[in-house]
């Protein structure tokens, strides 16, 4: 196999699109009558400018890598699961209710039965929009942002009734839980706010790439993806496959929402949006996802790069006034140019097929005999 | 008790409510309608409202015109649309994906404008109730469906003009075989680009003046993420509707009657918490999901790019 330049052109689509991207952003910028140049600055010295700074972007990219791989799992098997935030918001729901419910548990057995518990519960909130699709063919886009809608209605239900921290009371209650215990706080990598969730979506990550393309379960979700009637006729139970994806890809949003709690926030408190928790990482997720052309480890420097825009784009509201809105601005242009751009690589696909057949066809005909290297061979 | 609240004026009132809180979903889902018709789905729905109903809203904060408020929507939801038929027909883009895009820079972008341009919640005077002479006279009825503004009739008048359009002229006849068989209408000789451009532009138009509606009829303000997902819901309505402006009107009234009296309980304090009155038409609308995915079948070229063989 050789490299050729159309491959290379493949492998760094997104990196153009998202370039493109900030390149509008630049205009942007211009018009809004800040100089780029300092924005942009202002935005990678925030990101990268510290040790901190680092640690915070790292922070911050863990929920969109876990979102981002539950995202591979569900994309890859033809789903589109947009109910990131509301699994994210069930994940921290149950888990926190654990740890608030069970305080004088050791450390050591709570945090990891708290992120398995997120894990289910993100995992049958996704599960929902699996069942309905598989059972009913209900467009699971449009399942999963109902679903969106009715997490935050529950949260700030439960947050607003049972969970509220004790002494919040009246009418001029704060609608947030207590802090969880201190010995369930996910432990520290370094001295800075970085945590053990970050080093967990890494290795799930990488996991959850071997379970796609080393295992029989993972191979047929892909299946499913590519061709599903193709599947069905193969023998794969493609319903099954498809509520498993949207499950797995829920569990992921719903560790991500128990990893926010238990690393990062230690408690709950909702403004009525999904935001405010989840700091929109069930779409940003997506974005991430998708900047790692589906794929867990690609997805690792992808939520990385788009953890340090979202880090970074506080310490560009800061510099040159611009608000931190324009991040979400371009964003959407990542995703939209990402997705954009596969004509192109589509292009190159075929370019690349056709040549190869010619490429064959010229070595049979070199390789045979006069009479047999006819010209119907093509 | 419950009697006692329940009186006719309020019943009227809720009624009247009703047919007014539809004026948003009409103009997106019947918008949304036409390019699903021909095979696109529009994601971008609710980004589009949002800045529709920001730039209305901006116009008319600043000079106070109304009509230029709707103009400006018009051309800010024709232009996005464009936008996002050139990444669906011509980069053939997957759809679902990228109207996700087109919604997440309509919700920065007016977010950004907003912060920017305005910066703080301010209330604008709206379009005006307009009674309509004589029919608003009628007891009851006059005052459920015509003592509404100028933007709530136009949602309602966009029904039999859309069922017109899509079922007795030869656009209709073509958007259909667009979105049910592209290669056999371009073999006919029908531009699948063409005809999906034009659809597309038009939803992204109307959903510009659903956000207006919104932002200079309705509620008269303007805030991040002012829509709040009713764009999505207005998608899920076209899917209830089975594709057809008639159902699609049927969906909305039930859902905005549903809200209507969703807001009226939290109003007269029923003890009924308002997180839960709230969710109510979300799931409401799953529901509905699932019985209109039993009933009809959507258009069968829907979110897939029609590439011509050259």
């Amino acid at each position: 196999m050789r490299i050729s330049w159309s491959s290379i052109f493949d492998a760094l689509l997104p990196l153009i699109a998202t370039l493109t991207a900030l390149a509008v952003g630049a205009v942007m910028l211009v018009l809004l009558g800040a100089n780029p140049l300092v924005a942009y600055g202002a935005l990678i010295e925030g990101a990268f400018g510290s040790f901190n700074a680092v640690a915070d972007t790292i922070v911050k990219a863990t929920p969109l890598l876990l979102v981002g791989i539950g995202i591979c799992i569900a994309f890859r098997a033809g789903v589109i699961n947009i109910g990131g935030e509301g699994q994210m918001i069930l994940g921290g729901l149950s888990s926190i209710a654990l740890g608030l419910a069970f305080p004088n548990v050791p450390g050591i057995i709570m945090i990891p039965v708290a992120l398995l518990v997120g894990f289910i519960a993100g995992g049958l909130w996704g599960g929902i929009p699996g069942y309905l699709k598989a059972r009913f063919n209900v467009n699971e886009i449009l399942s999963t942002i109902m679903l969106n809608v009715i997490a935050i209605q529950l949260m700030n239900l439960l947050l607003r009734g049972p969970l509220i921290q004790p002494n919040q009371k009246g009418a001029a209650a704060i609608p947030q839980t207590a802090r969880l215990a201190v010995e369930y706080d996910l432990p520290r990598l370094i001295p800075t706010r970085l945590h053990l969730g970050a080093l967990i979506a890494i290795i799930l990550a990488v996991a959850v790439y071997f379970f796609l393309w080393r295992t029989t379960i993972g191979y047929r979700i892909r299946a499913v993806g590519l061709n599903a009637s193709a599947s069905r006729y193969a023998g794969i139970k493609v319903e099954r496959y498809i509520v498993l994806s949207l499950m797995l890809s829920g569990a992921f949003s719903g560790l991500a929402g128990a990893i926010q709690v238990y690393g990062v926030n230690h408690f709950m408190i909702t403004d009525g949006t999904a935001a405010s928790f989840t700091g929109s990482a069930g779409f940003n997720g997506i974005v991430a996802a998708l900047f790692g052309q589906l794929h867990p480890i690609g997805a690792i420097p992808a939520s990385f790069l788009f953890g340090a825009l979202l880090v970074g784009a506080n310490k560009l509201q800061r510099v040159v006034q611009v608000p931190a809105a324009l991040i979400t601005a371009l964003n959407g242009l990542v995703v939209v140019f990402v997705v954009s751009s596969e004509i192109w690589r589509r292009k190159n696909a075929r370019k690349r097929a056709i040549r190869e057949l010619e490429e064959k066809l010229a070595n049979v005909a070199h390789n045979s005999s006069p009479e047999g290297g006819d010209k119907d061979a093509g | 008790m419950l009697a006692d609240l329940f009186t006719g004026s309020v019943l009227i009132g809720l009624l009247a409510s009703g047919i007014r809180l539809a004026t948003p979903y009409l103009y997106a889902a019947i918008g949304e309608t036409f390019g699903q018709r021909s095979g696109v789905l529009n994601l971008g729905v609710d980004g589009i409202m949002l800045m529709g109903a920001f730039s209305a809203f901006y116009v008319v904060f600043k000079t106070g015109d109304l009509v230029g408020g709707v103009l400006l929507a018009m051309l800010v939801g024709l232009l996005m649309g464009l936008a996002m038929a050139f990444i669906s027909v011509t980069l053939n883009a997957e759809q679902g994906i990228s109207g996700i895009g087109v919604y997440l820079f309509g919700l920065g972008m007016s977010d950004l404008l907003f912060q920017k341009l305005i910066n703080n919640v301010q209330t604008v005077s709206g379009f005006p109730v307009a009674p309509i002479p004589f029919l608003s006279d009628i007891p009851i009825v006059g005052q459920i469906f015509f003592t509404h503004n100028v933007l709530v009739y136009g949602a309602y008048l966009l029904v039999p003009i859309a069922w017109f359009v899509l079922n007795k002229t030869t656009l209709g006849l073509k958007i259909k075989a667009v979105g049910e068989n592209p290669e056999a209408a371009d073999t006919l000789g029908v531009s699948v680009a063409k005809i999906r451009y034009l659809t597309v532009t038009i939803g992204g138009l109307l959903s510009g003046v659903a956000g207006a509606s919104l932002s200079i009829a309705l509620l008269n303000v303007f805030q991040f993420n002012l829509t709040n997902g009713l764009g999505f819901i207005a998608i899920a309505l076209v899917y209830f509707g089975g594709w057809r402006p008639t159902w699609v009107l049927m969906g909305s009234l039930i859902f905005s009657f549903v809200n209507a009296l969703q807001i009226w309980v939290q109003v007269v304090g029923i003890p009924i918490p308002s997180d839960i009155a709230v969710m109510t038409p979300y799931i409401l609308t799953i529901v509905v999901l699932v019985i209109s995915a039993q009933r009809v079948r959507p258009p069968s070229a829907l979110t897939k790019a029609y590439e011509r063989l050259e």
